[in-house]
Parts: C-alpha cells; sequence; structure tokens
C-alpha cells in the first residue's frame, strides 16, 4: 500500500514584478507521479532549484498541488478537513536545527507536537520518553537545546515528529548544516528508526553517502522527475547524473574511471568492500589467490567479518 | 604578506564558571600566497582561529603577526589590516543587504574610500571572477539563487583586492556542481591574484584536493600542520578526533591490506586511478 502518492502533481506559482509587470509563471513541479510504500526508505537527489523542496512540501501539505493531486496515506491533501491528520501522519524536519525548537527543555520541545495533537498529558510523557530513547537523546532530556550541537538538535527534531506516532518523516536536507560527526549521528538515528519502527523515510540530500542505503532514490531536475530505481542502479549511471548537477559516491567515481580504462569492474560499485574485491579478482583473473586465502585463514575472526560484508556474488 | 600566529590563547569568559579556552597555544605561519585548509569537529576552534586572523578577536595572551608586525601593537590600523585580509564568514549570503547585486559589492570599496569609478571598476572585476554574470549586476540580491547570493557574497569580499582570503565553510548547503563551482573559482583566483587562500571545511575530499597545507585542530590546539598527504597518513589519529581521512585513503589501505602494491598517500581520485592501474600493470 502507498503512504505517499503523487497524481500528475504540478506545483506552478506567480512571480509578480515591479509596478504592474505581468506576472511570471514559474512551473516549480511538473506532472511529477511517484509512489511510496509504506516502511521504505527513499532518498530524493536534484541540484538547488531542481524542485525537491516544493515536492517534499507536498506531502505533509504544506502546498497543496495547482494540477493533479497528492495522497498522504489515502487522504487528499486538497481536503481542508484532512489536513491535522495528514500532518500527524506525515511529518517534517527542515534543514536549519536552530529554526525548529520551540521549547527552552529538551522533553517540553519534544512534547510540543502530541500537546497541540490534545493527547491526554500521560501519553504525552509516556510518548516524549520513547521517542527520545529511541533517538539516543534521553540523557539529554532536561538541557537546554540551545547548548546541543547541530547533529544532537536534529535528533531532538527528529524525536518531536516521533512523539506525533507519524508514518511516515520527511526530511529536507537535515544534515547540510552539521559536521561529519553530527550527519552520521542524524542518518543513524533515522536508520534505526526505519528499521525498528518501519517509519517510512523520505531524506532529501545532496550528500551521496547518505543515498546508498535507500531502498529507492528518486532525481529532480527542472521540477520533473527524471530518474528512480535502486542506489546501484542510480549510481550506474555517472555521466547523466553529472549533467544533472550531481555526484556519484568517491568510490563509485573511482570504480567508473577506472572502468573507462579498460578495467573489467562493474558500474554502481557502492562500498569500499566492493570495490576492493572487484580489483582483486582482476588481479586474480578471478580466481581467489593463495595470498588471500592464506591471509583470510590466519585470522579467522576477520574472515567472519568479511564474509558478512562481502557481495557473495563477487567472490 | 604572511600571517603568524605565535603562541596564541584564547579564553572565553576567563576567570568565571564558564571559562572556556577556544585556543590553546596555538602557533602557526601561513605564508604568502598558499592555498591552506583548516579542518576540525564542530567546537574544535576552527571559527576562533580566522577571527583571530584579521584582529576581529584579540588573543588572551601570544602575539598576532601580520607581516611581522604585531597587529595589536599600539599603533598598527586594524581597521586597515581588515581589507588586506578578508573574511567570508558562513552561509554569507545572509549578509547582502543592498538594493541591488553591484551597490553590494561596492559597499566595502566605499569604506575603503575609493571614488564611484574605482568601487565600480572592483566590483565588477571582483563579479567578473567569480562568475556571476553582468544581467545579474542591477538585480536584488534577493532574486538570485543560493549559488549565485553565495558568489555575490564573496566579491563583496575580494572587491577590496585583500592579500589574503579566508572562506568559512563556503560550499555548505550547495549541491555537488555548486560546491566544484565554488571551489574551483577560489582556487582560480588564488592563482590569477597570487592572494593566499584559507578555507575552512567539513569535506576532506575538498581539501585533499585543492590545499597545499592542512592545519587539524582538536579541542582548541594544534594537532597537524603539513601537506594534505602527510596529514591524511594519520587517518587512524583523525578517526580519534571525530574526523576522518578521504574515502581514497581508506581504499588504498585496504587495496594494500589485501597485497596489491598501491600508493597509500593517494588522497585523489586521479592518484588512486593512476596508482591502481600502475599497480596492476596496466600502465
Amino acid at each position: 500500500m502507498s503512504i505517499i502518492k503523487a497524481d500528475n502533481l504540478n506545483y506552478d506559482y506567480l512571480e509578480y514584478g515591479e509596478d504592474g509587470e505581468k506576472p511570471e509563471i514559474t512551473h516549480a513541479v511538473r506532472d511529477v507521479n511517484l509512489k511510496i510504500k509504506e516502511g521504505q526508505f527513499i532518498a530524493i537527489l536534484g541540484h538547488n532549484g531542481s524542485g525537491k523542496s516544493t515536492l517534499a512540501k507536498h506531502m505533509n501539505a504544506l502546498l497543496v498541488p495547482t494540477g493533479g493531486t497528492m495522497w498522504v496515506d489515502q487522504m487528499d491533501t486538497h481536503e481542508d478537513d484532512e489536513v491535522w491528520d495528514i500532518r500527524q501522519r506525515a511529518g517534517m524536519v527542515f534543514q536549519n536545527p536552530d529554526n525548529q525548537i520551540v521549547s527552552s527543555v529538551v522533553e517540553e520541545d519534544v512534547g510540543f507536537g502530541p500537546e497541540n495533537l490534545g493527547v491526554p498529558t500521560d501519553e504525552i510523557w509516556k510518548r516524549v520518553d520513547d521517542s527520545l530513547r529511541k533517538t539516543g537523546m534521553i540523557a539529554y532530556r532536561h538541557h537546554s537545546p540551545n547548548k546541543l550541537s547541530g547533529g544532537q538538535k536534529q535528533r531532538v527534531a527528529i524525536a518531536g515528529v516521533m512523539a506525533m506516532k507519524p508514518k511516515c518523516i520527511i526530511m529536507d536536507e537535515p544534515t547540510a548544516m552539521l559536521d561529519p560527526n553530527g550527519r552520521h549521528e542524524v542518518i543513524q538515528a533515522v536508520r534505526d528508526l526505519n528499521k525498528s519502527e518501519g517509519v517510512t523515510v523520505i531524506l532529501i540530500t545532496h550528500y551521496m553517502e547518505e543515498v546508498i542505503y535507500a531502498d529507492n532514490v528518486f532525481v529532480m531536475d527542472e521540477g520533473r522527475l527524471v530518474m528512480q530505481g535502486t542506489p546501484r542502479e542510480i549510481f550506474s549511471h555517472v555521466d547523466e547524473l553529472h549533467e544533472l548537477r550531481l555526484d556519484v559516491p568517491h568510490v563509485t567515481q573511482l570504480a567508473h574511471a577506472l572502468r573507462l580504462k579498460g578495467l573489467d569492474i562493474p558500474e554502481g560499485i557502492l562500498s569500499i568492500d566492493e570495490f576492493v574485491d572487484a580489483i582483486m579478482k582482476i588481479r586474480d583473473g578471478g580466481a581467489v589467490s593463495d595470498e588471500r586465502k592464506q591471509a583470510l585463514g590466519e585470522n579467522p575472526e576477520e574472515r567472519e567479518n568479511k564474509a558478512d560484508r562481502e557481495n557473495p556474488s563477487l567472490t | 604578506m604572511s600571517i603568524r600566529l605565535d603562541h596564541v590563547t584564547y579564553t572565553y569568559s576567563p576567570g568565571t564558571a564558564y571559562e572556556m579556552h577556544a585556543l590553546k597555544d596555538v602557533s602557526l605561519e601561513l605564508p604568502d600566497g598558499h592555498f591552506i585548509g583548516i579542518i576540525g569537529h564542530t567546537g574544535s576552534g576552527k571559527s576562533t582561529l580566522i577571527q583571530h586572523l584579521n584582529g576581529l578577536m584579540r588573543p588572551t595572551s601570544g602575539h598576532v603577526y601580520f607581516n611581522d608586525e604585531d597587529i595589536w601593537g599600539e599603533k598598527y590600523d586594524r581597521r586597515n589590516l581588515r581589507f588586506h585580509v578578508g573574511l567570508v564568514f558562513q552561509y554569507p549570503e545572509y549578509q547582502l543587504f543592498e538594493t541591488d547585486v553591484i551597490t553590494d559589492v561596492c559597499f566595502g570599496p566605499k569604506n575603503q574610500g575609493l571614488s564611484e569609478e574605482d568601487r565600480m571598476k572592483r566590483a565588477e572585476e571582483a563579479l567578473r571572477q567569480v562568475g556571476v554574470d553582468e544581467s545579474l549586476f542591477r538585480k536584488s540580491p534577493f532574486e538570485l539563487s543560493g549559488g549565485q547570493k553565495r558568489r555575490v557574497a564573496i566579491a563583496g569580499v575580494l572587491a577590496m583586492n585583500p592579500d589574503v582570503l579566508v572562506l568559512d565553510e563556503p560550499t555548505a548547503g550547495l549541491d555537488p556542481m555548486g560546491r566544484d563551482e565554488i571551489l574551483g573559482t577560489v582556487a582560480g583566483l588564488q592563482k590569477q591574484r597570487g592572494i593566499t587562500v584559507v578555507l575552512v571545511s567539513h569535506s576532506m575530499e575538498d581539501v585533499a584536493e585543492y590545499v597545499d597545507q592542512l592545519i587539524v585542530m582538536n579541542h582548541g590546539e594544534k594537532a597537524f600542520d603539513a601537506p594534505p598527504r602527510e596529514v591524511f597518513s594519520h587517518y587512524k589519529e583523525l578517526e580519534k578526533m571525530g574526523l576522518a581521512a578521504p574515502q581514497m585513503t581508506y581504499i588504498m589501505h585496504a587495496l594494500k591490506e589485501r597485497g596489491l602494491d598501491v600508493d597509500v598517500h593517494a588522497t585523489t581520485i586521479e592518484e588512486a586511478e593512476e596508482s591502481i592501474l600502475h599497480a596492476l600493470g596496466r600502465k
């Protein structure tokens, strides 16, 4: 069943010039059709101004389509009566952690959402507890959000959304303002929520490394949906992505460059382990070398770890 | 026009319960015409450090020298120093304020006391160098895209003709191509104008590609100060500081461990490509 479904979604807005000039129409989203299944981890890519944020704002009725329909958990976002239900089902986390804090104490900040939904007090506290625990922020419940790091603030924002018991979290570049540690914390937290709670995650990002965990990737350009597929499928199109002002993970780029030089490496390599295995296969002419068997044999613990990570089709 | 920090310590709220050492005994030199990177996790002292470079902050102890002159010396003209050392803050586009692009860029030169004609010349040159098209000069800065605004903001500092350009995370929030464009532009400027560029960054890939000298800050102290290849060979120590090496470093070490004779110091895609082809006997 689709939690999010767009049918020929279009969004136009008018830009007014000075002194009564005729307004110009901007087509921010054009003819987008997509379906997102419950429990999926989805990434949306696209350069600045490609329409990704505009599309995302349709997913919890912050914007309604000027053409076509957006369905959120079978509700049409055009229906004014359903807006509050929609926003409870689909929560949004924005880029700037400092813009989404409403309270001076972490636990009150997290309780703000359910309180607005009219949830009874006991239940609010239970939810606050629960969501702070799931985002790893329970130790900070009595802290002031201002004293937290960027990654911690974003996890508080995610806890605030979780406390509304949504089916879906939409995150618009949640890591853009964070350092590598903060980015890692936030991505780890949402991946955990996606796995353990089954929450649908829609992640908009410019960091290609964050995309490789997604079940499905959508690529936007000039308001249109131009590519969709698994990360491996999407990142197999290195040159097309560059034309769309996007990038691929560096390991994928290196594999692509070597492939162009005539090495027999598959397209769409996503991890260092995959890459190293592919190179070793080339060196050994397909067979596993004695040296490698020895290396693995000498350290059984390492072999277990490696076997875990390795893609069976490559060994 | 080198900048030298000599045993600089900066303490916030000294003598109170909130006392915090943001910089601890930092000595370093930023030589003329170099491209220098500064990395470190949030709170490591990077921003405090760069605000010492043009005298926005005064060391609690120690000295800052510009061209061998102590910038906190009695008669030193710090206002003038700020025209020589231009600072571009994070998200500089939030600081655009004029009614059109070119007037905004003229603001710095105007404060320098340049004539209307000279200001315009400086502004036009700076805007061209950062790749802002002439058709945008008379537009309101608020009509531009994020990437364009950021270029205008950088031009505003460039128009003062600084000898040193300091940029605090100039690519935050931009798409991948926007990141490459801004850094490519900055690298070009450094070569064309022969100025010193100081780049504060969270991206190891970016510093690996562009800088000749890399300074690593950790808890207010200078942890490393060397060419990037050398710094990244300490990747295990970097990880302990909450940092990492570029993905290439990890790939090269993994290949080496499996017995392929590659250069573990390769940090860019081009270097890695070269070294792998060589090791496989394809070159």
